[in-house]
């Protein structure tokens, strides 16, 4: 009589038993499951393709009509029927531009703060708050700065930049009730400063603590070593940072619609009230008599849709190429 | 231009110790000649070319040799009075009395954890930016307290420079990662000079002088090392703090650095954290063996001619570790 | 030649240091002064906002409806609340499965290079001007079919899935990769793995991007002006009529110009940053607090 076990299975009689496991559910669960997830993908690329699709042919009125010339034809007069980007195009650069400049000086310095200077229990602290300045909503920053903001910029900020600075024609008299780029500068830079703020400070921390102690080590002061060894190794990021806060200055709407005056026209000065295509799509599109009006209003759209993909994919290279070279 | 060329120390420096300096060497050579060869057998190095040989090819002279024995009294560059360090509430080193000597090249060797690198980091206030950081006791450098509060830390760092376990270059040229911490010092006149001298120094030159604006990141690892050491001297300090430089280095570039040091130590004063006793032995003048005593806190334990510590060490301790690194 | 100090000397600033470190002091007070006015402009804000609204804060405002016409002082902003709860809802079971999704696609199956080219479309619908949003959907729907809230909750999706969808991909992919190797080699099927072991693990990060990215939504305009601004006052909920949300109801009382219309629209105002400010910072604590305790 055998008193033996009874034969075990081989390990490739188990290996097979594990894979039959995988039954007949299983496996078409799994493929479910990657074809939603697929879908998923494929959807947001659909829908990326169906904005521009949307866009263009909205814009096709106006563009059988004007063709290029739109970009550089300045009037826009609706009663008349006559519409021209120029205007709104050259709106849309002075208030990026402008709070590009403000929001690097100020973004970067407070990445450097909240990454090299601060003591760990402060940056906590300090940094989501910084951030929250990107949630507050533009309807609501452009009430308050309707209220709050255009009376102080007009009684004392323009004229003190118009004695020190208008011989650069570009700090005019101050005019009207302090409607102006200037106004929106300075509300973009309120929702631009968070977003650099808080990339540069991921940036910053990532410069490996070796290249900082070696500069230290060899007697150089704080500001030294920042300028010589952090900015330079990231420069790239920086970059990155900038453009995709420029991408996010032009593209606003709401805000800008409330402070900027809401008058097309183009003027040296940053005090005169003016226009930009974000602000005039909100303004006048709930309203727009003609179908021109509104395809014009679709070209405007679909110009600022070019500079924002544009500038999306510009950071999103620079930055890659900032970590090949790594 | 000449190694021993005193535009290092001003007025009122000590000349016996600029003198002493090449005796050095040869007493640290014959007292290391035993473990040497051994060390280079084990190693599969080929032989160092002796500092001899480098005078008789033309390369910079140093003063002549001094016998050890009828040694003068050396200058005292840092004093440390029963130093401890704490990060926090846990002590990391205590009562570290020692002093270590202008010219010489002192070697801070001890098992991995045993406090010589935080003891090393502490002599240029390189610890400072840690957390929770605190020191004890007396720490003087040419009798100025270094931890006082009217000490500046920068300037600190600028007397005393260090050189990384890992090669750091900047992301910047051959050029003007020498350049950079001297043009920051205002050294602006001659810095092609500078960094040729800086770069001979650092036994680097030859190799680089065709490339200088290439960037640093291109060069091996040996050669990023030497680098390092070429930036540092470049600014001219006076202490060198070697944090096991030659750890991440391959033999052949280990034994440049090793041979870099001898030439140094004339200048320079040098302190070196290594975990290798045979490099120790190959080229430090004097040796501090640390290790972690019965409460796990690191400590010196003995601290002696390098000779006398390897031969004779006086500690049971210290044996223990040598014969059992040997054995 | 610059004179090298001699290092005997005491240990004070030798040569041009003190000068280099007045510039370095000046340099970090200037950055501690931009951190400051950065907290201060955020304080100002608030406290401004707070200051003009927060006397219309009553049940009756957030419930009562406006009333018509007449410059009225009473009246309310609860249909407003009630549609934007509405439209951000079916935003939200919109944009959350596709957001997770995407971001399991880029996670688990994608291969590099179609995985990057999505990537890239998940960060250009991130940088869409929400105004462009909202024209999208208005040619797409509401010039066809007439405003309504299913055209707003369109629109916000659009606004929600790159929020949720890149929060997503970081949780997923901190999950450790032992975990997945453990499942793996249990011989677990893939969904399953998927579903029991990635999702629940990343979930933290998940609800808190989504939490987030509600309060973003309930927030924006632009998406919203075109496609749900209805001129009928009282509560709206048909889905296929346009609904009253909160930040078009701040626009259109703002418009109205007179007194008691822009006092409401402060109110209104005042409602909604404190509501997203509180949510924005309660996520974050939740969420720090859940991964320390799961030591992610």
């Amino acid at each position: 009589m055998s008193t033996l076990a009874p034969p075990q299975p081989s390990p490739a009689q188990n290996k097979r038993a594990v894979l039959t496991r995988l039954n007949n559910t299983d496996r078409r669960a799994n493929r479910a499951l990657k074809l939603l997830a697929l879908a998923g993908g494929a959807l947001v690329f659909l829908v990326l393709i169906a904005v521009v699709y949307q866009v263009i042919s909205g814009a096709s009125l106006a563009f059988d009509k004007y063709g290029f010339g739109f970009i550089v034809h300045k009037t826009w007069i609706a009663p008349a029927n006559e519409y021209g980007g120029l205007t709104f195009i050259y709106g849309t650069l002075v208030t990026g531009v402008g709070s590009l400049i403000l929001s690097t000086i100020l973004g970067v310095s407070i990445g450097l703060f909240l990454s090299l200077m601060a003591p760990r229990r402060v940056a906590i602290v300090i940094g989501p708050l910084v951030e929250m300045l990107a949630a507050i909503p533009s309807v609501v920053l452009g009430l308050i700065g309707i209220y709050l903001l255009l009376p102080f910029i007009h009684s004392d900020i323009e004229p003190a930049l118009h004695s020190v600075l208008g011989f650069t024609q570009i700090f005019g008299p101050a005019q009207g009730a302090g409607n102006s780029p200037f106004a929106a500068i300075l509300v973009l830079t309120i929702m631009v400063v968070p977003i650099i703020a808080a990339l540069t400070r991921d940036l910053f921390l990532t410069v490996p603590r070796e290249l900082r102690d070696g500069a230290e080590a060899l007697g150089c002061t704080r500001w030294e070593m920042i300028r010589g060894v952090v900015i330079p190794t990231t420069q790239s990021g920086i970059t990155a940072a900038c453009v995709l806060g420029f991408g996010r200055a032009i593209g606003e709407a709401i805000a800008v619609a409330l402070v900027i005056g809401g008058v097309p026209a183009m003027h040296l000065s940053v005090f005169m009230s003016s226009y930009t295509i974000g602000s005039v799509m909100a303004n006048v599109a709930p309203s727009a008599i003609s179908s021109l009006e509104t395809s014009s209003l679709f070209y405007l759209g679909a110009i600022l849709l070019v500079m924002g993909i544009t500038t999306n994919l510009a950071a999103q290279r620079i930055s890659s190429r900032a970590g090949r070279i790594r | 231009m000449s190694l021993s060329d005193s535009s290092l120390v001003g007025a009122g420096s000590v000349a016996a110790g600029t003198e002493a300096a090449p005796g050095s060497e040869g007493a640290a050579g014959a007292a290391a000649a035993g473990g040497q060869a051994a060390a280079e057998q084990t190693a599969g190095v080929r032989p160092r070319v002796r500092l001899s040989e480098r005078i008789a090819a033309g390369q910079p002279a140093t003063a002549p040799s001094v016998n050890r024995t009828a040694a003068v009294e050396r200058q005292v560059v840092f004093q440390s009075r029963n130093v401890s360090v704490d990060y926090g509430e846990k002590r990391a080193i205590d009562s570290v009395t020692m002093d270590i000597n202008r010219n010489y090249a002192t070697a801070l060797i001890g098992p991995s954890g045993c406090g010589k690198t935080t003891f090393l980091r502490c002599l240029n206030r390189m610890n400072d930016s840690i957390p929770g950081f605190s020191l004890g006791g007396e720490l003087l450098y040419h009798g100025h307290d270094l931890y006082d509060a009217r000490a500046n830390r920068v300037e600190v760092r600028r007397r005393i420079g260090m050189v990384f376990q890992k090669p750091n270059p900047f992301p910047k040229s051959i050029y003007d990662n020498i350049a950079w911490a001297a043009r920051n010092l205002g050294m602006r006149d001659g810095m092609d000079e500078r960094v040729e001298r800086a770069l001979r120094g650092a036994a680097l030159w030859d190799e680089v002088k065709d490339r200088l604006k290439s960037s640093a990141m291109g060069l091996s690892g040996g050669q990023q090392q030497r680098l390092c050491i070429a930036r540092s001297i470049a600014i001219e300090p006076d202490v060198l703090l070697l944090d096991e430089p030659a750890s991440a280095l391959d033999p052949i570039a280990t034994a440049l650095i090793e041979d870099l040091i001898h030439e140094l130590k004339a200048r320079y004063t040098i302190v070196i954290v290594t975990h290798n006793m045979q490099q120790a032995m190959r080229v430090a003048d004097k040796t501090a063996f640390f290790s972690l005593d019965e409460s796990r806190i690191g400590t010196l334990i003995e601290y002696d001619d390098t000779d006398k510590l390897f031969s004779r060490p006086a500690d049971s301790r210290t044996r223990d570790y040598i014969t059992g690194q040997f054995g | 030649m610059s004179a090298i100090p001699d290092p005997t000397y005491a240990l004070t600033a030798s040569g041009n240091l003190r000068r280099r470190q007045a510039i370095s002091r000046g340099f970090v007070a200037a950055t501690i002064a931009a951190a400051t006015l950065a907290v201060a402009v955020l304080i100002m804000l608030v406290y401004y906002a707070a200051k003009q609204g927060v006397s219309q804060l009553s049940v009756h405002f957030l419930t009562a409806t406006l009333p018509p016409g007449s410059p009225g002082a009473s009246g309310g902003i609860g249909p407003a609340l009630a549609g934007t709860a509405e439209m951000v809802l079916m935003a939200t079971i919109i944009a959350l499965p596709v957001g997770v999704l995407t971001a399991l696609y880029l996670a688990e199956f994608a291969s590099p290079r179609v995985g990057k080219v999505v990537q890239t479309g998940l960060e250009q619908m991130a940088g869409l001007p929400t105004i462009i949003i909202g024209m999208f959907i208005y040619g797409l729907v509401t010039l066809h079919f007439g405003q309504s809230a299913i055209a707003g909750a369109l629109a916000l999706s659009i606004v929600e899935v790159p929020l949720i969808g890149r929060a997503s991909l970081e949780a997923i992919r901190r999950v450790p990769g032992s975990l997945r190797e453990a499942a793996d080699a249990l011989g677990v099927a893939r969904w399953r793995t998927v579903v029991g072991v990635i999702l629940p693990t990343a979930s933290n990060g998940i609800v808190t991007a989504t939490i987030l990215a509600v309060a973003r939504a309930a927030g924006e305009t632009a998406p919203v002006l075109l496609n749900s601004n209805p001129s009928t006052l009282g509560y709206q909920f048909n889905p296929l009529q346009a609904v009253p949300n909160v930040p078009v109801e701040i626009l259109t009382l703002l418009n109205l110009g007179y007194p008691s219309a822009v006092a409401k629209a402060w109110g209104a105002a005042f409602v909604l940053i404190v509501a997203i400010l509180a949510i924005n910072i309660g996520a974050r604590v939740w969420l720090r607090r859940s991964e320390r305790k799961r030591g992610l």
